[in-house]
């Protein structure tokens, strides 16, 4: 902590275009992008086969080859960043909104709301996520339900604790105070003082949350608790190509680089600065 | 020292209550009556199974109010009471004592491992931050984070096992079947503990007390193994505490990817074949792991630091 963090004391502020997060937030676009135009342009369904382009190299018919059904890799591929990408947004949404509202209200308000929310966190925090998701997904095995719900209830907790105790901070501040003094009403307040304080944090916890989400998403469908074959998930799709790992190898690591390129984009954005 | 192990021992009861409630609910949730499964899985299929099934009501008490058989329920978790697998039949205390014994050796040698890794590697970078050492190692820790265990673990089977024939993919008996599961969580654990150490020990450089030190004419090295190692190790350890999350949670993976015998093992095949009594059993037991895994380095924190730390 410095001097200017507990003062307060405005710093120029640090560039927030570093060109790490420059380049994770250009990664991303680029995988968004194929994600999103891939199952448009490519046109293909991601479950049609053909037997006679079995474990096809990358060529001509195939851009990327196909996978033992003669499924075209390209388009998986592109489903399953597709289907990664919206899910772990889906969950992290459902987190961050909960999360940020609570936040601000247990600030606001304090009492006993504040502390049945650190109850609730507490709670949850008490076992690894990962933890909480398995036993959750006993309830229905193979679905993205329990998935969903697992991951958003890990993850709302880390929003919750941060806007809260950032917004605790701003609103002690005298100028808060004059802003009320001034007839200001609790909504311009929130909007004009609170939220700038909030909203580079969110985007880090969002950045975090979705990269933590792909992880658990492909973790599980690949240790077969989560999403099953022949849904175009990545970490299925790694465990359904392993067996045949001599006569094509690179159709296993695309899958796997796939992720991995997500989680550093995402990473990357997230942290602003490589250290 | 009480007053730093009640938070966990509070930890250790909320781990008891939420994967007993989960799995309270979990029973009932599940199709079919409760009390009918039961007595299929005892005397197998039977002519009188209807009869059976009112005897297991009425002696397990399935037709009593649900609160009070959810407070039955979390009674007998307290007494360690698990019951028995629907899958095996065998008692799951007797079956979570063998697995204990894998879980512990996995995860014990990753522990091992990585602190043999993070902080070492950690350590020659922070010494000369912005060296060579400090930008291999931080491009290597980027790289790692992004690589999830059960992809990580999956490249040094195809690496180690499959190319270069090093050791067994899979299996569970020599240390040799243990090498690549618990590289594969020490890896992952030293890609963080690494940029602490470094970070840690680059701030203990820059405080006045370190310049002092080799003002008034000591070695570096003495400098380092006296001033430098215990100040630094104190976020390290710290750290240990957050990354015991990532251990419990790759421990689950590791197993299943590798095939030991482990409580994470368990547990996925369990959520599978909807053992309840034994999911109940394996997270339970995991989650008490974790709870005595921050507690340890509460102690060690404690014992690096004795100043009373402000709430």
């Amino acid at each position: 902590m410095t001097l200017s963090d507990v003062t307060l004391i405005p710093v120029a502020r640090q560039h927030w275009l570093t060109p790490s997060r420059a380049f994770g937030l250009g990664l991303l676009a680029l995988l968004a992008l194929f994600s999103l135009l891939g199952p448009v342009l490519l046109g293909h369904d991601p479950a049609a086969q053909n037997f006679a382009a079995s474990l096809a190299q990358p060529g001509r018919d195939y851009l990327l080859g196909a996978d033992h059904y003669g499924r075209s890799m390209l388009v998986r591929l592109a489903h399953g960043a597709r289907l990664s990408f919206g899910m772990a947004l889906l969950t992290v949404v459902t987190a961050a909104v909960p999360g940020v509202l609570f936040g601000l209200l247990a600030a606001w308000r304090g009492g006993v709301l504040e502390r049945v929310l650190d109850f609730v966190a507490t709670v949850l925090l008490a076992l690894p996520g990962l933890l909480l998701v398995l036993i959750l997904l006993a309830f229905a095995p193979g679905t993205f339900g329990p998935l969903y719900l697992g991951l958003a209830l890990t993850l709302w907790i880390e929003f919750y604790r941060m806007t809260r105790a950032t917004a605790a901070t701003v609103l002690k501040q005298p100028h808060i105070e004059a802003a009320r003094l001034l007839g200001f009403g609790s909504g311009y307040i929130l909007r004009c003082y609170v939220l700038p304080e909030i909203r580079p944090i969110l985007m880090t916890l969002t950045a975090f949350g979705m990269a933590t989400a792909i992880i658990a998403i492909s973790t599980l469908s690949a240790i077969s608790v989560g999403l099953q074959p022949p849904t175009p998930e990545l970490g299925a799709m790694i465990v359904e190509l392993l067996p045949y790992y001599d006569e094509a190898p690179f159709h296993v690591l695309m899958p796997a680089l796939l992720i991995v390129l997500l989680v550093l984009g995402l990473q990357l954005t997230a942290r602003g600065e490589v250290r | 020292m009480g007053r730093l192990l009640l938070p966990r021992v509070l930890q250790a009861g909320l781990v008891i209550l939420v994967v007993g409630v989960l799995c309270f609910v979990l029973v009932r949730a599940l199709p079919g009556d409760a009390a009918m499964r039961i007595a299929a899985g005892r005397y197998g299929p039977d002519a009188n199974i209807t009869e059976a099934a009112e005897n297991v009501r009425r002696e397990l008490g399935l037709d009593r109010p649900l609160l009070v058989q959810l407070g039955g329920s979390l009674g007998q978790l307290l007494r360690l009471d698990l019951g028995h697998s629907v899958v095996t039949g065998l008692p799951i205390t007797k079956e979570l004592r063998i697995q204990l014994g894998a879980t512990l050796w996995l995860a014990g040698s990753a522990l091992v491992l990585t602190i043999l890794i993070g902080p070492a590697v950690g350590l020659a970078a922070g010494l000369r931050s912005g060296g060579f050492a400090d930008r291999v190692s931080l491009g290597g820790a980027v790289i790692l984070r992004s690589l999830p265990p059960f992809v990580l673990g999956l490249l040094l089977i195809l690496l180690f096992a499959m190319n270069l024939g090093w050791f067994p993919p899979a299996g569970y008996g020599t240390w040799r079947d243990l090498a690549l599961p618990a590289l594969t969580l020490a890896l992952g654990l030293a890609a963080i503990s690494s940029r602490v150490t470094r970070d840690s020990v680059a701030g203990v450089m820059r405080a006045p007390y370190f310049t002092f030190a080799r003002l008034k004419g000591l070695p570096p090295a003495v400098v380092v193994r006296r001033h430098v190692l215990r100040n630094a190790a104190i976020p390290v350890i710290a750290y240990l505490g957050l990354q015991a999350i990532y251990l419990i949670e790759g421990v689950v993976v590791v197993e299943t990817l590798f095939g030991i015998p482990g409580i994470g093992h368990a547990l996925v095949h369990a959520v599978i074949a909807r053992d309840v009594p034994m999911v109940q059993g394996t997270a339970l037991v995991m989650g008490l792991l974790f709870v005595v895994i921050t507690a340890a380095v509460d102690l060690i924190c404690h014992w690096l630091d004795p100043r009373p730390k402000r709430a």
